[in-house]
């Protein structure tokens, strides 16, 4: 096996070949709100943007409301947990219009504990979306009208989807003594 | 002071109820019979798929994807697979793609069945039921003798089938289709025009296009309310677009509207098998894929229609390991759940038995 190599620390995100055209709603986003994207990336027919977290909400409304967008369903919200990166989190976000009929996948990196500005207000459909991103890897998001944990019960400690969390579990303690383990909880 | 008691009632319906189709939990709010707030609380069948599937090589998740929507095994296996091949750029043969077709169609059929079995019983139409898992029992024949499993199949591989149908099946297959075919109006006869049916269901639940894509809705549940909207015909996959069928849509977008394009789904599901098996072409059923699956590193959406909408499959690989760095589903049925809140408000305690169905929820994929 020999040693193992570190871990990754990102997707490559690779920037789009020079002969390919872009789609129309990426440069009116531009040009409305300047250096609200930082990056952006194409892989096997997806288009992704990266874009600042202090300036999700705008780029999400504009894709929203603007003629040549509207994204009018927001499908997915999830995240990949990148840990040895400083900006630990991606946090994706996959859009379709029904009027166009096309997608893109918004993306924006957060560090651990950092909130993500919710676009629920945007989309109600993200509501349980990003409670399931908020349960499984702990990313708060703000604004959100009820952010609980949705999957795993309310005493729960730890976010399963880390990459630090084991697939076992928590492990002996929770099935040895549980009542130990649920005091974690409230006594830091 | 007050002759009655006007305080709200807090009620606890589930997670063991018959017609919550699962271990689903809703904490409903009452004023008398009226519903006027829900909580809905699931989580009881997570099993952390997505998870588990991070600690399985490729060739082993589409076993995990069985147990997801344990209704329609086959739909799920395609997603993956599909998505895999998208991610490294696997080309399948047509072959294969026909045979992916009837068998996605197969299993549409026979979860749609099993939808309208279930969904008038629990309005109190007990025969529906029966004539249902009649036919669904023809399919599951159908796939035990194609893949030997009758509910977790197991159905696809990266870049293909496991194996090419048997000799005689697609004769079979279009018997089942002429079979089926005449039971459809004994459905009809059954539910459509039955005056109990139709106090139950219409202008129950009532959403506009607009708000139900804004709530998250897909598949029947949003094109009942006059959305044509089918990842089938936006975004084709499999062989979908070599086949002519039509997008049944509503227009009231009440229980009735998304009970009638679910029927009319059954005859256009009928429509495309008959288009394959017709033409369905010789060759493999493998493409060229690596002895080793080991996507390059980059990360990609696939959505693929359901029988319960929009199923989408976001997968990243690092590039060096043989297991997805992440592996994540968007369940149809858990973005369609999240609409029951906004549906049932207003309603009596007992459309909410009517509401859960019609949205067509399998707890195993809410809850993965």
């Amino acid at each position: 096996m020999g040693v193992n190599p570190a871990p990754p620390a990102g997707p490559p995100d690779p920037p789009p070949p020079a002969d390919l055209s872009v789609p129309g709603f990426i440069s009116p986003l531009q040009s409305a709100l300047p250096d609200a994207v930082t990056q952006v990336s194409y892989w096997v027919g997806d288009w992704t943007m990266i874009v600042a977290t202090n300036r999700l909400l705008d780029v999400m409304r504009h894709l929203r409301t603007a003629q040549e967008a509207s994204f009018d369903a927001c499908c997915d919200v999830t995240a990949t947990d990148w840990p040895p990166r400083a900006e630990r989190f991606d946090v994706s976000y996959a859009l379709f219009s029904t009027r166009h009929r096309h997608r893109v996948r918004v993306k924006v990196r957060v560090a651990d504990s950092q909130a993500v500005p919710s676009v629920t207000s945007v989309w109600p459909s993200a509501n349980w979306l990003e409670r399931e991103v908020f349960d499984m890897f702990g990313i708060p998001f703000d604004g959100h009208p009820d952010l609980r944990r949705i999957l795993m019960p309310d005493e729960w400690q730890g976010h399963p989807q880390r990459k630090d969390y084991p697939l076992e579990g928590p492990g002996e303690m929770l099935l040895e003594n549980p009542m130990d383990w649920l005091r974690l909880r409230y006594e830091p | 002071m007050s002759l009655f008691d006007t305080d709200e009632l807090v009620i606890n319906m589930g997670p063991q109820h018959p017609s919550t189709h699962g271990v689903l939990r809703v904490v409903l709010r009452l004023d008398g019979e009226r519903v006027v707030g829900a909580d809905v609380v699931i989580g009881y069948l997570h099993r952390g798929i997505e998870k588990l599937s991070e600690h399985r090589d490729w060739q082993q998740i589409v076993m995990l994807t069985d147990r997801m929507d344990y209704v329609s095994a086959a739909t799920s296996n395609l997603g993956y697979c599909e998505t895999v091949e998208k991610l490294m750029q696997i080309e399948v043969p047509r072959r294969a793609r026909y045979i992916r077709t009837i068998l996605s169609e197969l299993q549409r059929i026979a979860s749609h069945n099993l939808w309208l079995g279930t969904h008038a019983m629990d309005i109190g139409a007990m025969t529906v039921f029966l004539y249902n898992f009649r036919e669904r029992e023809l399919i599951l024949d159908l796939f035990e003798e194609f893949c030997g499993a009758r509910l977790t199949y197991s159905s696809m591989r990266i870049g293909g089938l496991p194996l090419d149908i048997p000799s005689g099946w697609a004769r079979k297959v279009s018997a089942f289709c002429d079979l089926f075919e005449t039971k459809i109006p004994e459905y009809e006869d059954l539910l459509t025009h039955n005056r109990i049916w139709k106090e139950r269901t219409r202008n129950i639940g009532v959403i506009s296009g607009a708000d139900a894509i804004a709530i998250g809705l897909t598949g029947p549940p949003l094109r009942g309310s006059g959305v044509p909207r089918d990842v089938r015909k936006d975004e084709p996959y499999a062989a979908y677009d070599e086949f002519d069928f039509d997008v049944p849509i509503g227009s009231a977008g009440d229980i009735y509207d998304r009970y009638l394009v679910r029927l009319e789904e059954f005859r256009q599901s009928l429509r495309i098998i008959r288009q394959a098996i017709a033409g369905l072409p010789e060759g493999p059923v493998v493409g060229k894929v690596p002895r080793l699956i080991k996507p390059p590193a980059g990360e990609t959406y696939h959505a693929i229609e359901s029988p319960k909408g929009e199923l989408g499959f976001f997968i990243v690989s690092d590039g060096r390991s043989n297991v997805p760095y992440r592996f994540r589903v968007r369940p149809p049925s858990f973005c369609n759940l999240q609409a029951l809140p906004r549906l049932i408000k207003g309603h009596l305690v007992a459309d909410v038995v009517a509401m859960i169905g019609s949205i067509d929820i399998v707890l195993g994929e809410v809850d993965r």
